[in-house]
């Protein structure tokens, strides 16, 4: 499992997504070969060790995580320059899987990082999903061109404000697109309470989903037991649980999550 | 799957048919405590919950190990907390865990699953080791086990098991508090682990678990400093398993109390290993990592196959077997 160990590269190139997310570029030959929905853990070197989706996946080239600033960590990463070294261990986790013939997918905020190299995959395979891309604002939608180049009218866009695209939640566009149209499987990755009103609304079509959870993430290979969800380790056995693992957690998803410590806390966004 | 940790890759050259198998018991007791065979997870590996300790239960355990619980809740040490090295991995996580009040709760839902559960457990003090061991047993834990030796908070803590007058005392304590059985789970990184084990079992230990991680370091090379936000952290793995094969054996020709093995078991061959050194059951937490949660299975069944083909029917006639001349 040469994957896991850590290895420490030099960033190659930082661009700004939106007005608080930032992509830093690398190259690196397991991340170039890694699955969409995967994701590695990222050394910023005397700060911390996060996980971050992998965003963009090239075969032969760079790769990128796309990094929302939340905290202390996130706003050592994004502070990094082209030439400045992070480690990286990974890529992993299970990924999502290319399943089914209409695809919906629903992506929130920074979310859609994870999503972009899926919508890529299968493009590549000749099927023509439909999108939902929801941010709070215009300025912090991300990936709206290249989703649009490989999507053209099947990208929708929601903001809460109404400042880009539909007026409201993509959870709620996402549930008429479902009472609308007839999908055979759905994706969604973002904010837990909005990935859960899409899991509902798939449950009661009878849809198939995948969900990429986030967790506390440490030792990302299954051993410490930071991430559990239920039973599950977001770190191993996720991040992308399917309807089945789903409902095996319906306590806890978009409800509540383990600190630090080992304690239970409310989930509110 | 055939493969080496599969038993039934050694069918090929043995003889006998599935049905001999049923007089082969894999039970065993240790310390009065009755377990279904002789697997356990490790101390501090995925024991956070209930949910997950019934699932390696589940899978196949014969008791779940809970995390280190201390006084207070605790965050445990930021990232990196794991670096991978060759053939294992350091850890420094800091014994991060929700308290020992907080905890009692789920130790309560483990037991309402009819799961045995030894609850692993810390202290800052004599006093705080005493409180918390009490409460964990009072909760409906079946065992306690006495980690003595976490390496990760030697500045804050220091390490109990380094002294041996220290783990007399402490497990004398706790004794008094509990009619449970005591684990003292024991540190490699000592000179003498025999004096150590003598008095664990002076202080009235009814087992002992041999071993904890040994201290290591790993630096990344382009950066020029140590990879884990703590510096230093344990060494745990196929690395560490001639070490900790070494302290059992030790321990096994000093005290007169069983010994729960631990240390880079990865397959049943180092489950056998570690009995025949005198190890009556065995931890297992690295091979979680590299072969998943259903080592827990492999091993059993592997261990059956070995038995089997050895002659024997439980485990106990293998424990210490090598020491014979």
């Amino acid at each position: 499992m040469k994957n896991d160990k850590l290895r420490t590269i030099k960033i190659t190139k930082v661009n700004s997504e939106s007005s608080e997310i930032t992509s830093l570029w690398f190259i690196d030959k397991f991340v170039q070969r890694a699955k969409p929905g995967q994701y590695v853990m990222v050394w910023i070197p005397n700060v911390d060790e996060i996980p971050m989706s992998i965003s963009r996946i090239n075969k032969n080239g760079q790769s990128s995580i796309t990094v929302k600033v939340v905290g202390e960590s996130t706003k050592a990463l994004v502070s990094l320059r082209q030439d400045e070294r992070i480690g990286i261990r990974g890529p992993f986790g299970n990924g999502f899987k290319v399943k089914g013939k209409k695809q919906l997918i629903v992506a929130g905020g920074s979310g859609s990082a994870s999503i972009l190299p899926l919508v890529e995959e299968m493009v590549s395979k000749n099927y023509n999903p439909t999108f939902v891309l929801g941010a709070r604002k215009a300025d912090m939608l991300i990936f709206v061109e290249p989703l649009k180049a490989l999507l053209k009218e099947n990208l929708v866009i929601t903001t809460d404000d109404g400042s880009m695209g539909y007026t409201g939640y993509a959870s709620g566009y996402a549930a008429i697109l479902m009472n609308e149209q007839k999908f055979d499987q759905v994706y969604t990755c973002g904010p837990e309470i909005m990935m859960s009103k899409v899991f509902h609304a798939a449950e009661y079509h009878g849809i198939p989903t995948q969900a990429s959870l986030e967790r506390y993430v440490k030792c990302a290979i299954g051993l410490c037991g930071s991430c559990l969800i239920g039973s599950y380790r977001i770190c191993k056995d996720g991040p992308v649980l399917n309807s089945n693992m789903l409902r095996k957690i319906k306590d806890e998803f978009g409800i509540k999550r383990m600190d630090a410590n080992g304690k239970y806390i409310r989930i509110t966004h | 799957m055939f493969n080496r940790f599969s038993p039934y890759f050694y069918q090929t050259y043995s003889s006998f048919s599935e049905g001999d198998l049923n007089k082969i018991s894999l039970a065993i007791e240790i310390a009065g405590l009755k377990l279904r065979n002789p697997t356990m997870n490790a101390a501090g590996i995925l024991g956070i919950s209930p949910l997950i300790l019934s699932r390696v239960y589940k899978s196949g355990a014969g008791a779940v190990v809970t995390k280190s619980i201390g006084p207070f809740p605790r965050r445990g040490h930021k990232n990196p907390t794991i670096v991978t090295v060759d053939a294992g991995t350091l850890n420094a996580m800091g014994l991060p865990n929700p308290g020992v009040d907080y905890f009692v709760k789920e130790i309560q839902q483990l037991k309402k699953m009819k799961i045995p559960i030894v609850a692993s457990f810390f202290g800052g003090s004599v006093q705080e080791f005493a409180e918390v061991g009490k409460k964990l047993d009072i909760a409906g834990a079946d065992a306690i086990e006495l980690n003595a030796s976490c390496p990760n908070v030697q500045e804050e803590l220091g390490m109990l098991a380094g002294d041996a007058n220290n783990v007399e005392k402490v497990t004398a304590i706790v004794k008094e508090v509990t009619t449970k059985p005591v684990f003292v789970k024991l540190s490699p990184n000592v000179t003498n682990i025999k004096e150590i084990a003598k008095a664990a079992e002076s202080g009235g230990a009814d087992a002992i678990t041999a071993v904890n991680t040994l201290i290591g370091m790993k630096l990344d090379i382009n950066l020029k400093k140590p990879i884990l936000y703590n510096v230093t952290g344990g060494l745990s793995g196929p690395a560490l398993k001639p070490v900790a094969i070494r302290c059992v054996w030790e321990i096994a020709q000093t005290v007169n109390i069983p010994i729960i093995g631990c240390g880079g078991i990865v397959n049943w061959e180092d489950a056998i290993e570690y009995f025949l050194s005198g190890a009556s059951a065995i931890e297992i937490g690295y091979a979680i990592y590299t072969r998943g949660i259903k080592v827990f299975k492999e091993i059993t069944e592997g261990i059956e196959f070995y038995l089997k083909e050895n002659g024997f029917s439980r485990i106990e006639e293998i424990v210490g077997l090598a020491h014979e001349k």
